[in-house]
């Protein structure tokens, strides 16, 4: 069962900044997912081997080859600010 | 054995970086960032753009298999990654993509110089991550306006290796560091020099207390300077009847003190769960042939060295606990005498070095070679020797010209026998104390013809000659 100060200390961990309105609205919500998810607990699991990735899949592999990175320039399109070729972001504590 | 009084326990996480490798964990860009501007070898993988993809450097997973097999680990049969979340600018993406319940091997052990002899130290696991940027404050982490994020060094590749608490005391934990360093370098993947090529985190905690997790150690002296300041913090905390609490604690190096970090920053709820973009590995299957190639590691060579040339185990032990050491001795001992060339590359080249806070680089093979010749051949005195060595990493030149300018030739018996006349007639107060029993007094008469002869004698041979004219 999620509370609000539930809710609250997820949107901390995002650095989401939630209203006393959003957090009314999600906290039903999000209970109601995890509610979805026991009804899943209640399959029976029993004697299947837990899968760890949805593709069939191992060993994938890349040689250690150099390929071109991207310029400065395009590195830094993105970011709302740039100085001496850093990205600037506001300081977190 | 060791009583550990205060029932100090340390464990440390070492963040060794793969910097030899030449592309990065999960993406071709260059690990050869060091001398270039900030975000200039990166790409949209490792800048955490949206629809890249990863795909894992097959050569850093042989360098974690090598690391583990190095370590005694074992190699695990299945093993995964996972995304570990938090926001924090120095991450692009919002997660680091590490390893958690399946590492790449777990279980290993090494050996260290303990409290009271050979200490065994376990490793509880060894696994990969990416590394993340590099954040830069203006002034101070605390009173700086914003964050400068340089994201060359994101997605470098990282072995995270893990210890057990089994450390004891500051000393120790200086001693698993130096070891450690010394089989990474031995397996030739990576270059400590490197800014940031290895991290520490350390885990400390006394009789009565919980532990303290120190961040921001940065050198292994910093490691022992952090955890004598810890051991005895807890110990005054305890002392006034205070509780020690499980916290997280920065280090700052210039003042030598720990800090607590404010509480709400240890609210880690990393929300761990399977990376969807990278596949598992199963790669248990390679270690036999790995195992095959890994180098000759610290502990084998001391054991070699002192079977093949015949050295003292101390000795053998000074050589091997730096690679570029054992390779300079090695070299010199194939042409040199191994004993000799054991005695004054340990006994007088290192100390030289340590001194002078130089690395094996500053001093060539062949001036060591010459030094040896000379000394063997009875042309320069010990003292001369070390003369030389000294002018050598001062100021330079070759051995001969320096033997030349400096006049170290060893001078001949029968002025070392003229010496030793005049000193007896010069030291009658000396004369009869020795006669008299007091065999110190025939140190200053030794001292006295080393000074005629401005060094050049050989202070034993003196000896001898000064007993046989007293005697």
């Amino acid at each position: 069962m999620i509370t609000k100060k539930d809710l609250e200390h997820i949107g901390w961990l995002s650095r989401l900044e939630l209203s006393e309105e959003d957090r009314e609205k999600y906290t039903p919500k999000l209970n109601s997912v995890l509610d979805y998810f026991g009804e899943l607990d209640k399959a029976d699991t029993g004697g299947v081997e837990p899968s760890y990735h949805v593709m069939p899949m191992s060993n994938v592999f890349r040689e250690d080859v150099p390929i071109a990175s991207l310029s400065q320039e395009e590195a830094l399109s993105n970011a709302p600010k740039n100085q001496d070729g850093f990205i600037k972001a506001p300081r977190m504590m | 054995m060791y009583e550990n009084p205060d029932g100090v326990m340390i464990g440390l996480e070492v963040h060794v970086q793969l910097n030899k490798l030449k592309t990065k964990v999960f993406c071709g860009c260059s690990t050869d960032y060091h001398n270039d501007p900030p975000n200039s070898h990166v790409c949209p993988v490792c800048l955490g753009l949206p629809g890249s993809l990863p795909v894992i450097n097959r050569k850093a997973v042989e360098a974690a298999i090598k690391i583990g097999l190095a370590l005694n680990c074992k190699v695990e049969e299945h093993t995964q990654f996972y995304r570990k979340n938090y926001y924090y600018p120095d991450l692009p993406k919002g997660f680091q993509i590490t390893q958690y319940d399946f590492p790449i091997s777990s279980g290993g052990y090494i050996m260290i110089e303990g409290e009271d002899g050979e200490h065994r130290v376990g490793i509880t696991r060894a696994h990969m991550e990416e590394d993340p940027g590099r954040l830069v404050h203006e002034g101070t982490i605390d009173k700086s306006k914003y964050t400068l994020i340089d994201y060359n060094r994101s997605g470098m590749a990282l072995i995270e290796i893990v210890s057990d608490p089994d450390m004891r005391s500051p000393k120790e934990a200086r001693r698993y560091l130096d070891k450690l360093r010394n089989i990474l370098e031995y397996l030739d993947i990576f270059d400590g020099d490197l800014e940031g090529a290895l991290r520490v985190d350390a885990n400390i905690s006394i009789m009565g207390g919980q532990r303290a997790e120190i961040k921001n150690i940065s050198s292994h002296k910093g490691a022992e300077r952090a955890l004598l300041f810890e051991i005895v913090r807890q110990k005054n905390v305890l002392r006034r009847g205070g509780v020690v609490v499980q916290e997280t604690r920065h280090f700052d190096e210039a003042r030598e003190i720990t800090l607590s970090m404010r509480s709400k920053e240890e609210a880690h709820d990393y929300r761990y769960f399977p990376e969807p973009d990278l596949v598992p590995l199963k790669i248990s299957g390679w270690a036999p042939a790995i195992k095959e190639m890994l180098p000759e590691l610290p502990d084998a060579r001391r054991m070699r060295f002192v079977e093949q040339y015949g050295i003292m185990d101390d000795h053998a032990k000074a050589l091997t606990s730096e690679r570029k050491v054992a390779i300079f001795y090695e070299e010199v001992a194939k042409i040199a005498d191994p004993k000799i060339s054991a005695v004054w590359i340990c006994d007088v080249l290192k100390g030289e070095l340590n001194y002078r806070d130089l690395t094996i680089e500053a001093f060539r093979k062949e001036d060591m070679l010459s030094v040896i010749e000379l000394l063997m051949s009875k042309k320069i005195t010990e003292d001369g020797a070390v003369d030389i060595i000294r002018t050598l990493l001062d100021k330079g030149g070759s051995p001969e010209e320096i033997v030349k300018e400096k006049g170290l030739l060893k001078v001949e018996g029968d002025i070392v026998s003229t010496a030793a006349e005049e000193a007896i007639k010069e030291n009658p107060v000396a004369v009869s104390d020795f006669k008299a029993g007091k065999e110190k007094a025939l140190n200053s008469l030794v001292g006295s013809v080393m000074k005629k002869t401005k060094g050049r004698a050989d202070a034993r041979a003196a000896r001898e000659i000064l007993l046989g004219k007293l005697g």
